[in-house]
């Protein structure tokens, strides 16, 4: 445990969520350039597999605990653990992804350790053995450089800011079994169920989303059904129209799906869906922005988007300034079009 | 029952924030109650208007940083209290949190501690959980719905959103909460309540009447930037159907190796 970078791996069922793996990725540079070991954490129950992948990604060591009080994440029990390993094996630098978990975990163990976070990071550099950070604030209006005087670094890596490593199937890591320091019965919560989504792609996690905004309930020749006679239903109704229309789009690109704020707020879909920044922040290969017209507050959860292609009919919305190809149309005419081109073309 | 919420006054959302000599600038734009703490006010009233019971505001932050206090108390708090000591200037989250367990301490008997799920400057969302360890207690962050909640039991249930969907928690009171937009539409602050709040007396809570050291801060952020510009050019398609649009697009599309 004399390794100096540290990676917690974060799993949800036994399966590794890939920031881990990017997480380890950068961790195995930072371990290189200081001359040390890499330690991983894998926390669970049953999560002897997850152990030897993380071998495989790039870890020397991996401390392993496997109990039946680790099967779901919870922060305390998890935070004890990690507080006590990390108390007898001083890490200069530990990594976490910037996932509900890793956040959470990384939280507590600064208090813990009396140490501090640095959060939601895309970029760091080594000065000896201090990280210069750099992280998105403001929803990515600004960015700061940030760093931590105390030992260890507890910072948390945003996710798909950095590459995934290769897999080397050759290669090994020693595992370490550790055991839990709470038992049941001092664990103050307990999980009861999970209503998990079913299929569909994680918004942050998309490497192409397609979003929807209040332009697609914009089409008054959608007739809705008769017993709707309420206006506002009825545009809710026209607007549910559009984004099946955007789904389709989704999934011929196996894409996640997006929204604007003002397409949660008029009701068109729930708000898990809504980017921005009182959002979520994504960051893929390729965003489509059908019918939103670029606020600020949208621009500020995709602006990091590789490349953005806009559809709106109006030609002066904000939008185009940000997009590498835009449409001035319709999208009720221009999506299925382009549902159908993609279909041609990635489906043979 | 007593149930405090924790709010922050922050630049509205709306602001085009640069950064000029190294200071933050947000132009004209006001400031406003942190957007994710007003569905933590509305959460925190709901939950006394269930239970019984009262709601305290409480902020940190300058002197002059009243503006999510008096929102809070506009929408329908009895009480507000802003924590505020030049020595907390500067004051990284674990500081932050230490300075507001200990204030939850000195207000007393709190059930429950309800927090936004993060302030939209500085987008760490990580004092929820930070509180609670400081306090000892659970944190159950991101939850958008309490389908039980027993203040003489002292246990509740929450659904609460993570990656992989909604998962259902149940947890003992006291307890550190954070909540997100599903859990409930904010009221809006009515006009008694706005008249109320603008004659408030708010007391001002310094370290020392909190009793503790100024916390140590370890984190820093010695420079801030504007982040790169967007070198964009921008390419409208055209064409004389949906169609001629539609595949000219994808093939640009599938060019730029995105997929």
């Amino acid at each position: 445990m004399s390794n100096k970078v540290w990676v917690f791996i974060d799993q949800f069922k036994g399966a590794p969520v890939s920031s881990s793996w990017e997480a380890l990725g950068a961790g195995r540079k930072l371990a290189d350039e200081l001359g040390t070991g890499l330690t991983a954490l894998v926390f669970g129950e049953g999560v002897q597999a997850v152990a030897e992948t993380a071998g495989q990604y790039g870890a020397d060591e991996v401390l392993l605990a496997d109990d039946a009080s680790l099967t779901d994440f919870r922060p305390e029990p998890y935070a004890a653990l990690f507080s006590k390993l990390a108390q007898e094996g001083e890490p200069a630098i530990v990594l976490f992804p910037t996932t509900t978990r890793g956040r959470e975990l990384a939280a507590m163990a600064a208090v813990d350790l009396n140490t501090g976070v640095l959060v939601d990071v895309t970029e760091m550099a080594l000065e000896g053995d201090a990280v210069v950070a750099t992280r998105p604030i403001y929803a990515g209006k600004l960015l700061a450089k940030v760093r931590c005087s105390a030992r260890p670094q507890l910072i948390t890596l945003r996710v798909r800011a950095f590459g995934k490593p290769e897999l080397d199937e050759g290669r090994s890591a020693t595992i370490t079994k550790v055991e839990p320091v709470m038992d049941e019965g001092q664990i103050a919560t307990k999980v009861v169920e999970y209503k998990t989504t079913e299929g569909g792609v994680s918004l942050v996690d998309a490497g192409v989303v397609v979003s929807g905004g209040r332009g697609v309930a914009n089409n008054p020749s959608l007739e809705p059904p008769a017993d709707i006679s309420d206006e506002n239903e009825q545009e809710i109704w026209r607007a549910q129209q559009g984004f099946k229309l955007i789904g389709e789009l989704a999934e011929v690109l196996g894409a996640a799906m997006g929204a604007s704020r003002a397409a949660v707020d008029g009701g068109y879909i729930p708000y898990e869906y809504q980017v921005g920044q009182t959002g979520k922040v994504v960051s893929p290969d390729l965003y489509i922005a059908c019918g939103i017209s670029g606020a600020i507050q949208h621009m500020a959860g995709m602006r990091t988007s590789k490349v953005i292609v806009a559809i709106n009919k109006d030609a002066d919305a904000p939008i185009f300034n940000f997009a590498r190809f835009g449409v001035v149309g319709d999208l009720y005419n221009i999506v299925p079009a382009l549902t159908q081109a993609f279909r041609e073309r990635l489906e043979k | 029952m007593k149930v405090i919420v924790c709010v922050k006054q922050v630049p509205d959302s709306a602001a085009a924030v640069t950064v000029e000599g190294g200071v933050v600038d947000w132009g004209d734009a006001p400031l406003v109650i942190n957007p994710w703490d007003e569905y933590a006010v509305e959460a925190g009233l709901l939950l006394t208007e269930a239970h019984g019971g009262d709601v305290v505001a409480l902020s940190m932050g300058p002197e002059d940083a009243k503006e999510a206090i008096k929102h809070a108390l506009a929408m329908g708090c009895s009480e507000a209290i802003l924590v505020s000591d030049p020595a907390l200037a500067g004051a990284d989250a674990q500081a932050a949190a230490r300075a507001l367990a200990a204030a939850v301490e000195k207000i007393g008997d709190a059930d429950v501690v309800l927090f936004g799920r993060q302030a939209i400057d500085s987008d760490t969302g990580i004092l929820p959980p930070q509180v609670a360890r400081a306090l000892g207690w659970p944190a159950v962050t991101q939850v958008s719905a309490l389908p039980a909640f027993d203040p003489d039991a002292k246990t509740f249930q929450a659904e609460r959103t993570i990656e992989q969907g909604r998962q259902v928690v149940e947890s003992k009171l006291p307890a550190v909460i954070s909540v997100i937009k599903d859990y409930a539409e904010p009221r809006y602050p009515s006009f008694m309540g706005i008249r109320k709040a603008s004659r408030a007396e708010i007391p001002l809570w310094s370290l020392a009447d909190l009793g503790i050291e100024a916390p140590e801060s370890v984190v820093t952020w010695p420079e801030l930037m504007n982040p790169p510009e967007r070198e964009v050019t921008t390419e409208i398609i055209e064409g004389d159907s949906p169609e001629e649009i539609a595949t000219q697009l994808a093939d640009k599309i599938i060019g730029e190796k995105v997929l």
